[in-house]
């Protein structure tokens, strides 16, 4: 059984490289352009693992990370932050808010990769 | 050889030397070069100390008591030697206040009293008219002896010759003529006379020079030098005595009394107090004659004794009055030369005493007794009259030509009963009165006007029942038995017995009893309150010395407009508005109408107005300009307090720390901008670095996918590429905006100024993107694109704001359905002329678009760095592509052209973007501004 991921960014052409990336290695993908989106596709779809994007209209990543911990149903899915802000006190404030990973904008996609591999183990 | 009339015409030629002299000093005065600002001329002019009391009378006194003459100099001698504080004091006290006499300063010390001004006035107009008295008959027996030559002949008594044959007379008219010419000329705000000093000062040389030639003559012109008169002197038992110092114990207290009544006489005559104090140039004069003034003294007192001694023993027999010696002895030896220069001599001491004190007595009478009366009549309504520097010349002029009558009256009542020395003491105890107040004020805080009050009418009146009644008395105009039994036949009332007070000369006797009950009424009735808040400060200005002078004297404030009319009344408009001018200039202003209606203002008017009519009338005048405000709560518990010192410090302390909360907010608030900038430096940094990786982040993970997997399939792998091309066209502009809007915004930016036609820029502008409009079938419409509207700018910079926005329009609207308009119209905004600018009219640019439109609250956002309308969100799922540097670009562009840009729209119904260019009226050409600003 595949597992399922859920990609909020609002850069289409992010989306559109996460998308094919997670495919390519076989996962179920569901995509999300803002922070309202993210958390309503995250109880339809349940993902086990949720790339996340922070500055977003509408729900800024940290919102999201937030109401998603705060949800019971969605307690297990891992979450991964994904952004080009990659100040000390925001990684920080990632984890804190109950992140299971963050990673700075550009990234390596086999480290992507490997660490979406690692949290799914 | 010395008829009439050469005596005649050595005075008046004597006389008229001394007017041009202080005619050419006055002269020297206003053309800013004084001739008495030299501590040499100021120790002189001292010397108006020595009246014909000492050139004749000196001499008379040693031939009665020997060496009791001394103690009339060695009072001021131990003055200046000993306490030149004192004086110095008195002279800061009175520079800073611009005291104008003696009687301005004993008002001004106690609240600004006029009350007081007055009274001292009286006392020294009625204690100083026996001295003038004596200069009168000093002068007139001298002329009568000089003309009897080579007879020498004892002139008649004062009151034996009818008025009109009484050369007493025409002295006394001569000299008053003279007074008026040398003192009321003009109205000074200071008071000063600088011409009267330098004629002063000259006669102190002529007097001095006089004496000392008798002196030299009689001692070894008639004898072998000194040692011979004494030793002659010796021989003879009559003249011997007058070697011994004293010879009872009585006469030692005399002498304590005489060194204390003249120590106060030389500090108080209104005549002392104006060379000493109000003519003072320089406080530091004082230091020079602090040892020169005693030593002049000891100089003219040199050859005193000799020259009595001969007297006595080349007038045997009493014939001849030893107050004559001076003059008789070189007639007896034929020597008329000397006899005129003596004269002469006499006469400037004469002369420089009537001068000076009629001078400042005139000053006192009009400004603290007249002009305080006359202001208070209202059916006078000189309060209302413009100009009253004529009238206050007027009043003096009067009372110059009244106390010279009064004192040749005095003369023919009183002159014959005494000798002159005993006149002028009349007139020491007389002043001797204002010591308590002088002194007190100067170094005690608790005085207050009613304990001066008290103390100078207690003592004037004991003054005047001790001595002057019976000076009366003796001359025969009062009962005898006044002396006698007292008044009402009361022999405890004895004039001169005062409740059985014997075994004491007559002016100790009245020097006890004045001073005694004057000093005790003074301190008792003072004691009696706390000094109110307008003594305690006029105490802390005297007592505290000048440092305390920036205490302000008015809660209140008045105008320019109102002082300066005020002072131009009292002053002349003219002097009134060149001294105004000069505060301005003072205080840093450009000129009279600068002033602030302020404290210092009012201050410096009444101080102004102080100088010409005394600080009590000075201070009512202004008092009925000056909207005072109402006292505080805190005021009124203030004046309960007594420390008045504490609250001019505490206000001072306060001012200290207001001014360092202010700087202290100030640097906070400089502190916050430089914090605030700070941050944004760094959200900016942060915002950039955000910006920069994003479209990094699809370069990297594409560039990674295609790198990794040979196998993608052409479609896929030519999509990505496309995407990593676009991006890396995304960053490149990206990092070309961020570089130019860092040029624009730091003012580095170079621009090319020309007149350009805002129509061919859109056209162009239109032509470069038509391809991105037919691609999403957009239409694009130009209007009004024809009119050939010409404004100054950077045709490049005006083109990107032009390609900007249609290029934003683009973006937003709808493909297929979307529209873009473009407008062009020329406005008139009359009235507002722009910078360099001959009209006002503007070229308004205008780029409607269908699109979605904006949000209110987003409508200034977009035009902040990185921040791109949202659209409505339902609407627009893609982010719009774009910097979101563009639209604040290009108000900076507009901006530097003094344009605005700014948007119109409603959420759904598209957006409006205008900006607004001054229109070049001219439209001639390209050759207007060319090159980079900086």
């Amino acid at each position: 059984m595949s597992h399922r991921i859920l990609i909020v960014d609002d850069e289409p052409n992010i989306v559109i490289s996460l998308e094919y990336l997670m495919k390519k290695e076989g996962f179920q993908v569901a995509v999300a352009t803002n922070g309202e989106a993210a958390l309503q596709r995250a109880t339809e779809f349940a993902p086990d693992l949720i790339l996340l994007d922070i500055m977003m209209p509408k729900k800024s990543g940290f919102e999201v990370c937030q109401a998603l911990r705060a949800n019971p149903a969605l307690a297990a899915a891992k979450i991964i932050m994904l952004t080009a802000k990659g100040r000390e006190t925001e990684i920080a404030k990632g984890l804190a808010l109950g992140a299971d990973a963050y990673i700075t904008k550009p990234f390596s996609t086999k480290d992507l990769v490997l660490r979406i591999k690692s949290l799914l183990a | 050889m010395l008829q009439g009339w050469v005596i005649v015409l050595a005075s008046f030629s004597y006389l008229g030397i001394l007017f041009a002299i202080a005619w050419y000093a006055d002269r020297r005065a206003d053309a800013g070069r004084s001739l008495i600002a030299n501590p040499v001329v100021y120790a002189l002019s001292l010397g108006v100390y020595c009246t014909t009391w000492t050139f004749y009378g000196s001499v008379g006194r040693a031939a009665a008591s020997g060496i009791g003459f001394l103690p009339i100099y060695l009072g001021p001698t131990l003055l200046f030697a000993l306490a030149g504080f004192v004086l110095y004091k008195m002279i800061r006290v009175a520079k800073t206040n611009r005291i104008t006499s003696i009687a301005d300063f004993v008002a001004s010390r106690y609240g600004k009293s006029q009350l007081l001004g007055g009274l001292v006035t009286i006392i020294a107009v009625v204690g100083v008219i026996p001295y003038i008295a004596l200069q009168l008959k000093a002068v007139s027996n001298s002329f009568a002896i000089l003309a009897s030559y080579p007879d020498i002949i004892m002139p008649a008594k004062a009151g034996a010759v009818p008025v009109f044959q009484d050369s007493a007379l025409y002295v006394a008219t001569i000299l008053a003529a003279f007074t008026i010419l040398f003192g009321t000329r003009h109205l000074d705000a200071t008071e000063r006379h600088e011409g009267m000093v330098a004629a002063i000062a000259v006669e102190s040389v002529v007097k001095l020079v006089a004496f000392l030639a008798v002196g030299v003559f009689v001692v070894w012109g008639m004898h072998d030098g000194v040692g011979d008169i004494f030793a002659q002197a010796a021989t003879v038992p009559e003249v011997a005595r007058r070697l011994a110092t004293a010879d009872s114990p009585a006469a030692y207290g005399t002498w304590g009394t005489l060194i204390f009544l003249s120590l106060f006489a030389s500090l108080l005559l209104p005549r002392q107090f104006q060379i000493a104090v109000v003519e003072n140039v320089n406080e530091s004069h004082l230091r020079r004659a602090v040892w020169m003034f005693p030593l002049y003294l000891f100089l003219i007192n040199l050859f005193v004794l000799p020259v009595a001694l001969a007297g006595l023993l080349h007038f045997p027999g009493g014939g001849v009055d030893a107050d004559t010696f001076v003059l008789t002895l070189p007639m007896a030896r034929q020597q008329e030369a000397l006899a005129l220069f003596v004269y002469i001599g006499g006469l400037s001491a004469a002369t420089g005493m009537v001068i000076v004190e009629t001078i400042a007595l005139s000053t006192m009478v009009c400004n603290d007794l007249v002009m305080p009366l006359l202001l208070r009549l209202p059916m006078l309504g000189l309060a209302a009259r413009a100009d009253l520097s004529g009238l206050l010349l007027e009043i003096r002029r009067w009372a110059i030509v009244i106390i010279l009558g009064l004192g040749y009256l005095y003369f023919r009542v009183a002159g014959e009963a005494y000798a002159l020395v005993s006149i002028g003491l009349i007139s020491f105890a007389a002043v001797a009165q204002f010591a308590p107040v002088v002194i007190g004020g100067l170094f005690w805080k608790g005085g207050t006007r009613d304990g001066a009050l008290a103390g100078l009418t207690a003592g004037f009146v004991l003054w005047a029942y001790t001595l002057l009644l019976p000076s009366f008395a003796k001359s025969g105009w009062l009962p005898d038995g006044f002396i006698a039994h007292g008044l009402f036949g009361i022999e405890l009332l004895r004039p001169q017995h005062l409740f059985g007070l014997t075994g004491l000369d007559e002016i100790t006797h009245c020097l006890v009893w004045s001073l005694l009950v004057n000093l005790g009424a003074y301190i008792g009735v003072s004691l009696q309150r706390v000094p109110n808040m307008r003594e305690a400060r006029q105490a802390t200005l005297f007592v505290g010395g000048a440092e305390a002078a920036g205490i302000p004297g008015w809660r209140g404030s008045a105008g320019v407009a109102d002082l300066l009319p005020l002072a131009g009344r009292f002053l002349g408009l003219e002097r009134a508005q060149e001294a105004f001018a000069r505060h301005a200039l003072q205080r840093g202003l450009r000129g009279v109408e600068e002033l602030p209606a302020d404290t210092l203002l009012v201050n410096f008017a009444e101080t102004l107005l102080a100088g010409a009519i005394g600080s009590a009338s000075a201070r009512a005048m202004v008092a009925s300009v000056v909207t005072e405000e109402p006292l505080g709560i805190d005021e009124v518990m203030n004046i309960l307090d007594e420390a008045s010192e504490v609250r001019a410090y505490t206000r001072e302390l306060e001012q200290k720390s207001l001014e360092l909360r202010i700087a202290t907010a100030e640097l906070r608030q400089a502190n916050d901008r430089l914090r605030e900038l700070d941050r944004m430096k760094d959200d900016f940094i942060s915002t950039v670095t955000h910006e920069l990786r994003t479209p990094l982040t699809s370069i990297r993970a594409f560039s990674e996918i295609l790198h990794e997997d040979p196998n993608i399939d052409l479609a896929q792998r030519q999509r990505f590429v496309g995407i990593i091309v676009g991006e890396t066209e995304r960053l490149s502009r990206l990092i070309n905006q961020i570089l130019d809007l860092a040029k624009l915004e730091s003012g580095r930016a170079e621009w090319t100024v020309t007149a350009v036609d805002v129509a061919e820029v859109i056209r162009e502008a239109a032509e470069s993107l038509a391809a991105l409009f037919a691609e999403k079938r957009v239409a694009l419409e130009l209007d009004g694109c024809e009119s050939g509207l010409v404004v100054l700018a950077d045709r490049d910079r005006l083109m990107q704001v032009m390609v900007n926005l249609l290029s934003n329009a683009l973006k937003f609207v709808a493909a297929d359905s979307g529209r873009v308009k473009v407008g062009v119209t020329a406005l008139c905004v009359p009235g507002i002329p722009l910078r360099g600018q001959v009209t006002a009219d503007e070229v308004r640019v205008s780029v409607a678009d269908n699109g979605p439109g904006i949000q209110l609250e987003d409508q200034e956002v977009i035009f902040d760095k990185f921040r791109q309308g949202a659209g409505t969100a339902d609407v627009l799922i893609d982010k719009p592509q774009g910097t979101g540097l563009g639209l604040p670009i290009s108000r900076q562009i507009i901006e530097y052209f003094n344009g605005r840009l700014w948007v119109e729209s409603a959420p759904g119904a598209g957006a409006l973007f205008v900006f607004t260019l001054p229109r070049q009226a001219s439209d001639n050409g390209a050759n207007q501004k060319t090159g980079g600003e900086p």
